[in-house]
């Protein structure tokens, strides 16, 4: 089991930690509902460093990048980030990702956790054709994420104020105790925050800075979780995994058809005809939490499976993220989750559970 | 003096003559994490030793109860509806359900809390 180079200090402040993706992570430090709450008042720290990060360089990289990714990724150094999917042939997701155009001939890849090793797979051999060099730097690089509406002004203390010039999805980097740093205002709590790349070395100073001096609160996965949920942002192997298609999944804003890539072909078709399949929200009404993977059924059949599902704070009701048949996708419509073999009454909503405070 | 006895799968349970009351060990409650939800089974359903009776929700996920020994539920505590968390603070004096034991009265499958404790950390 891996673990990050933050490990120590989890275990210091009383992490729960359980197996995450091939890593020992926190799962929580106090309780899932008070991180999450940090997050949306104030502000709380994660260590993400389980994240893949896969550089691709060379004379050739940017047409590979643009190929394997279904967004449009720039020409050259870009200040801002490009959220895309990597789909396979027949335009199921084989992962999401971020991609940081860092130079002509250098972007860097932000992927999941549990797919770091099928992705540089699939990368390697989509690039034989192409001039380029692939290096997975997971090992080499940590990550934090600092997110919520205070941590603007903590980021100016430590940073700088020009990070709070920064808008959403935007980055920059910087110097840092002689370390190269990469801050990103992006995230995936639906807070303004940052996201802060660096060697494990410089990620631990940073950690111990803003818990020990800062006492910014310590987050783990479980509210990163409930707070990316509560944001509708689609989690790999939930939301989208490869049986999904981005259109299915919500995600067209970031499926390009003016450009070329791997799966256009097959999302072009599905986008013709209307993907079979939506993704939507759900509202519990009868007694009784939706859950991921439960089934959904109307009309006395099955039509389609719950995603994601909480009863959190803040809501009158449990809320879920659910991947029906497009025919009962509209809002409003009634539909039945089968919880511990009972159907219990729930009704198609929109998934903006929250509003989004990203600094546009 | 009525005394706890524990399942191997987390649940206590507290026999006072004929009735017993059944709960969740503080084990239980701290993995779980907060309770957001019970789902208790209805007054006059009968179970065996073992049987699920039930399922307690966290915020991250759902878990089965099952009854410690057999009998017939004569009491659900229906204050757990509106107020779940109270078995995060105080699971040992939270029961969930009161049933009629089933006879003979059977504890000996279940361990003390000296012998439960040296399982559950």
């Amino acid at each position: 089991m891996n673990k990050t180079s933050l490990y120590d200090q989890h275990v210091r402040l009383g992490a729960q930690m359980v197996p995450f993706a091939g890593f020992l992570m926190p799962l929580q430090y106090t309780s899932i509902t008070a991180e999450h709450q940090a997050v949306r008042q104030s502000v709380g720290l994660f260590d993400v460093s389980h994240m893949g990060e896969i550089f691709i360089k060379g004379p050739e990289s940017h047409a590979l990048v643009n190929q394997l990714v279904t967004n449009i990724v720039p020409l050259g150094r870009s200040e801002k980030a490009v959220y895309g999917l990597l789909c396979n042939e027949m335009g199921f997701v084989l992962d999401d990702l971020f991609v940081y155009p860092l130079a002509e001939d250098e972007y860097l890849l932000v992927v999941n956790a549990s797919n770091v090793a099928k992705d540089e797979a699939w990368i390697r051999i989509q690039s034989h054709a192409y001039d380029v060099i692939i290096d997975n730097a997971s090992d080499r690089y940590g990550q934090l994420a600092l997110q919520g509406p205070d941590a603007e002004a903590l980021m100016i203390d430590k940073f700088g104020s020009q990070y709070a010039q920064l808008r959403f999805m935007q980055y920059a980097t910087a110097d840092f105790e002689g370390a190269q740093v990469l801050i990103s205002r992006s995230g995936y709590t639906g807070e303004d925050g940052y996201e802060i790349y660096a060697d494990p070395n410089t990620v631990a100073k940073l950690w111990d800075y803003f818990i020990q001096e800062r006492h910014v609160t310590p987050c783990g996965l479980g509210c990163r979780d409930t707070l990316r949920f509560e944001g509708a942002l689609s989690l790999y192997g939930h939301e989208i995994d490869e049986n999904t298609t981005p259109l299915e999944a919500g995600l067209k804003f970031a499926v390009k058809f003016e450009k070329e890539f791997i799966g256009k072909q097959a999302l072009k078709t599905e986008f013709e005809a209307g993907p079979t399949r939506r993704l939507v929200g759900l509202e519990v009404i009868g007694r009784g939490i939706a859950r991921a993977d439960y089934e959904v059924y109307a009309d006395h059949q099955k039509i389609g499976r719950v995603t994601t599902g909480y009863l959190l704070s803040g809501h009158q009701r449990p809320l879920a993220l659910a991947l029906l048949d497009t025919k009962y996708a509209q809002i409003g419509t009634n539909v039945d989750i089968m919880i511990r073999n009972i159907p219990v009454p729930a009704v198609v909503r929109d998934t903006i559970f929250m509003d989004k405070k990203y600094k546009r | 003096m009525a005394e706890l006895r524990f399942s191997n799968t987390h649940e206590w349970v507290k026999v006072d003559g004929k009735e017993a009351l059944v709960g969740i060990s503080d084990y239980a409650q701290h993995s779980l994490g907060d309770v957001v939800f019970v789902d208790l089974p209805s007054v006059g359903d009968t179970f065996s030793a073992g049987d699920e009776f039930g399922a307690i929700e966290s915020v991250k996920a759902a878990s089965e109860l099952n009854i410690p020994i057999g009998g017939k539920v004569i009491a659900v505590n229906d204050a757990l509806l509106d107020h779940p968390e109270t078995i995060n603070k105080d699971p040992l004096n939270t029961w969930l359900i009161k049933i009629e034991v089933a006879s003979p009265i059977d504890l000996s499958h279940l361990l003390t809390l000296e012998a439960y404790e040296k399982i559950a950390k």
